[in-house]
């Protein structure tokens, strides 16, 4: 006699393993299509400086030093400067799956802001921005400070009206 | 923002906070800069993707182009019609080159610059002053005179023709060489190069690596600029062959159109005379014996002794492949040659055969016109350009040892950066159109080469506002741009894609997967791109992920200039409208825009045969009754394929998620 429940679970498991089969096979094309846009020279091959671009432009957002141990997990023996497909995908792959490096809701944002926003203004000048983004943290490089500016820094009052800029930024994306 | 800004900022905001108020900001601080370094990221991926469109869908085109010298050796081959009454097209498409250009000259002279033309004239033998004088004249966007332009030419040509097919240059310590990439009708990258480098002399010593002409709106005038400043110093300033530098491909990217709306009069002697031109161009540049600087790469059997040798002005068109002498091609071509005898105009089809180069011959040059470079080891043929090869870093090695070269400077493909390096630092790009596909999508740059020294690359961009938009914004307008183009592409396939859709929708639930999707975009579109991160832009996507495909259809459709045409031959005309208008263009060889009824139908049923497009000829033969609107028994195809143009209701994909086409 089988128990029902037995087989119940079997078909449950046969289910399982088929849609992990398939999500996997899903989440390789989303790696290899992201990887391709930076192989420059079609020969599965990226420029290690874009390793952290095409990760993140996977939907996930490690920190900088996150970044710094999955580049060197990636990397061949003696570095090359150059990141091989191969490598990079069972770690890609394993990140996707275990949804590691979730990227900051809205609200936490707003939050951080908040934060720094000590006397509850709804603003930050653009000397205080500068200040926490290149002194604080994981400092922003020079090129990275200027482009965040460009974009956050209101020309006439010179500062970031912080609820305002995350709401262009996320309608942008979406 | 300048550095200065940066270094002055925030002294003095707040001294002492508790530990705890430290650790919060320094918390705060990493949120923010977490997800701007994502953010970021995914605004450089953006980028990325719709250049990949911009590029994809380029050398999709080109790949049609290129298709085109089939159709031609089909239609020669069944179209009797055209020998019977025109031989010109025979020897158009068969290589024998005009001889009579040259009694043209004196005829030129004859034209008359009226008092009234308030552009710049040019005083032949030029000097540098003429050069000073154009360069001025166009920025104040006059037009040369139809007269000057044909002088110029001719002159161009007659010095031209004294060139080896390789110019040899040297450095020296007071002689360096600027080299600069496709220009492409961009007068003010041009002119951006002038400003910040000087114009040509003798003591600023240019090559233009081919690609002059095409896509940009002033091909006339940097063509002009550029050949002026060779005649002045055609010592100092070296002009090569770019795949542009073809009559076939300004058919299809422009220059034609452009030479023939801006000189209304003597615009056909001009093509005329320009498509003799451009087959005196050098092929290349050798530089102190060690850097060959060419338009589009290697291959494999690059044999540069070779090249040295052939007889260039026989290459007239990448379209116009040498005929074979054995086998059927052989009797087909006897065939025209009887036709062509018992014409009134004779066209010496003998003449013809020794006019043509060799297959190898021909490869070879096409070869150095339309490679790229691969990082993938080895040489095969460049698939989505459709000519040319890829070439590895092996095969550079190797064609640089065997002709004691150390590296090739080349052009063609456009860069992000406007230059890159690969294959070891052997093999260069440079490309000097900025702004190729879309408002800031790439910045242009040069290559300065200095005696004894490494190349040294200066970049730029053109602008036209004095405040930069942030780049989110630029961005943005990129994108937008290309997914406008890729719904173009995608409109013109509709009823194959909706086929393709059914194929995998057998509930008919009007909803795919998001891999079915890609899958049946990349099959029947032939692009490969991201088709899963643009999913987003071109189709809405349900709950779970499945995507509605008719959504990709809604607010944008072809505009039909005849109501009661069926979708199918709308979407076909649609789609094939560039390569009619180069086939209808050849057949209207005196270029007078029109042709009549009956060409117009045959030409059509051979092009459906040769496509393999499943259309009613009654279809056709209504379609044609129509497009003569004045009853006259010709076609205005020109406006006939303009009236072919797609509507987008709206440029940013509707929100909601339900509505279906």
């Amino acid at each position: 006699m089988e128990d029902p429940r037995g087989v119940g679970r079997d078909k449950e498991q046969i289910i399982h393993s088929r849609s992990t089969e398939i999500l996997l096979a899903e989440y390789h094309k989303k790696i290899k299509e992201a990887f391709e846009v930076f192989d420059h020279e079609a020969n599965n091959t990226v420029d290690v400086r874009e390793i952290g671009t095409i990760i993140r432009s996977l939907g996930c957002c490690p920190s900088e030093g996150e970044l710094h141990d999955l580049i060197a997990e990636v990397e061949e023996e003696e570095p090359t400067g150059y990141i091989r497909f191969e490598k990079f995908l069972p770690v890609m792959t394993r990140i996707l799956l275990e949804r590691r490096y979730r990227p900051i809701p809205e609200d936490l944002l707003l939050e951080a802001f908040e934060v720094l926003d000590s006397s509850k203004r709804g603003f930050l000048l653009k000397e205080e921005l500068i200040k926490y983004m290149t002194e604080e943290g994981e400092p922003f490089s020079q090129e990275e400070m200027e482009e965040m500016l460009s974009a956050a820094i209101h020309p006439e009052s010179n500062s970031i009206h912080y609820k305002d800029y995350i709401t262009m930024m996320v309608i942008d994306e979406s | 923002m300048s550095t200065h800004d940066l270094e002055d900022m925030g002294c003095g905001t707040s001294s002492a906070k508790s530990d705890r108020q430290s650790e919060k900001v320094l918390k705060a601080a990493l949120v923010i800069q977490n997800w701007y370094r994502g953010y970021s990221a995914r605004l450089k991926a953006r980028h990325r993707y719709a250049l990949t469109i911009f590029q994809s869908i380029e050398y999709a085109d080109e790949q049609c182009q290129m298709q085109l010298s089939n159709f031609f050796s089909f239609m020669m081959e069944n179209y009797t019609h055209i020998h019977e009454k025109d031989p010109e097209i025979v020897s158009r498409l068969f290589g024998s080159t005009s001889q009579n250009n040259e009694d043209k000259q004196d005829y030129i002279r004859l034209i008359e610059v009226p008092d009234s033309y308030k552009g710049p004239r040019l005083q032949f033998p030029l000097t540098f002053p003429d050069i000073d004088l154009l360069v001025d004249a166009f920025k104040q966007q006059q037009i040369l005179h139809a007269r000057y332009v044909l002088e110029v030419l001719f002159e161009t040509k007659k010095v031209l023709k004294q060139k080896p097919n390789f110019t040899h240059v040297t450095t020296s310590p007071s002689k360096e060489i600027t080299i600069c990439g496709d220009l492409h009708g961009k007068l003010d990258d041009l002119f951006l190069i002038f400003y910040k480098n000087g114009l040509p002399s003798e003591n600023n010593s240019y090559i233009f690596n081919g690609d002059f002409v095409d896509r940009g709106r002033n091909s006339i005038e940097v063509l002009m600029i550029l050949f002026v400043s060779f005649l002045v110093y055609p010592n100092d300033l070296h002009l090569n062959r770019g795949n542009h530098e073809d009559f076939m491909m300004n058919l299809r990217y422009g220059f034609t159109k452009e030479i023939l709306y801006k000189y209304k009069i003597h615009g056909k002697e001009i093509l005329e005379i320009l498509e003799d031109v451009y087959t005196w161009l050098p092929i290349g540049t050798i530089i102190d014996n060690e850097i060959l600087v060419i338009h589009g790469g290697i291959s494999e059997s690059t044999d540069l002794d070779l090249l040295q040798r052939v007889e260039r002005h026989k290459m007239k068109s990448v379209l116009m492949p040498p005929v074979p002498l054995d086998g059927d091609r052989h009797t087909t071509l006897k065939k025209h040659k009887i036709n062509a005898m018992a014409m009134p105009r004779e066209v010496k089809s003998s003449t013809s055969m020794s006019e043509q180069l060799t297959k190898h011959e021909w490869e070879q040059i096409i070869d150095i016109l339309w490679s790229d470079p691969r990082g993938q080891k080895g040489c095969y043929p460049n698939t989505s350009r459709g000519g040319g090869c890829y070439f590895g870093p092996d095969v550079t090695s190797k064609v640089l040892n065997r002709h004691h070269l150390k590296m090739v400077i080349r052009s063609h493909e456009c860069k992000p950066e406007g230059y890159e390096i690969c294959h070891d630092g052997k093999v260069v790009t440079v490309f000097s159109a900025s702004n190729y596909y879309e408002e800031g999508s790439n910045r242009g740059a040069y290559i300065k080469l200095f005696y004894d020294m490494d190349p040294r690359f200066f970049q730029y961009q053109v602008t036209r506002t004095t405040c930069l938009k942030p780049l989110y914004q630029r961005i943005s307008a990129i994108e937008t741009s290309a997914i406008r183009i890729l719904r173009e592409r995608i409109i013109a396939r509709k009823t194959d894609l909706i086929h393709a859709f059914h194929l995998q929708d057998l509930s008919k639930s009007g909803k795919v997967s998001l891999g079915q999707w890609a899958f049946s975009m990349e099959n029947t579109l032939g692009l490969h791109l991201p088709w899963r991160s643009l999913s987003s832009h071109l189709v809405t996507t349900d709950t779970d992920g499945n995507i509605n495909y008719m959504s990709s259809f809604q607010d944008i459709h072809i505009q039909k200039p005849v109501k009661e045409a069926q979708s199918t031959l709308i979407e076909t005309l649609y789609r094939y409208r560039s390569d009619l208008q180069i086939i209808f263009n050849v057949i209207d060889s005196d270029h007078s825009g029109l042709i009549s009824m009956e060409e117009f139908r045959s030409m059509w049923k051979l092009f459906n045969r040769h496509y393999n497009i499943h259309i009613d000829d009654c279809q056709v033969d209504e379609l044609a009754e129509r497009m003569d609107l004045n009853k006259d028994g010709s076609i205005d195809f020109n406006e006939f394929l303009k009236a072919f143009d797609v509507v987008h209701k709206l440029d940013k994909k509707h929100k909601s998620k339900s509505s279906f086409a």
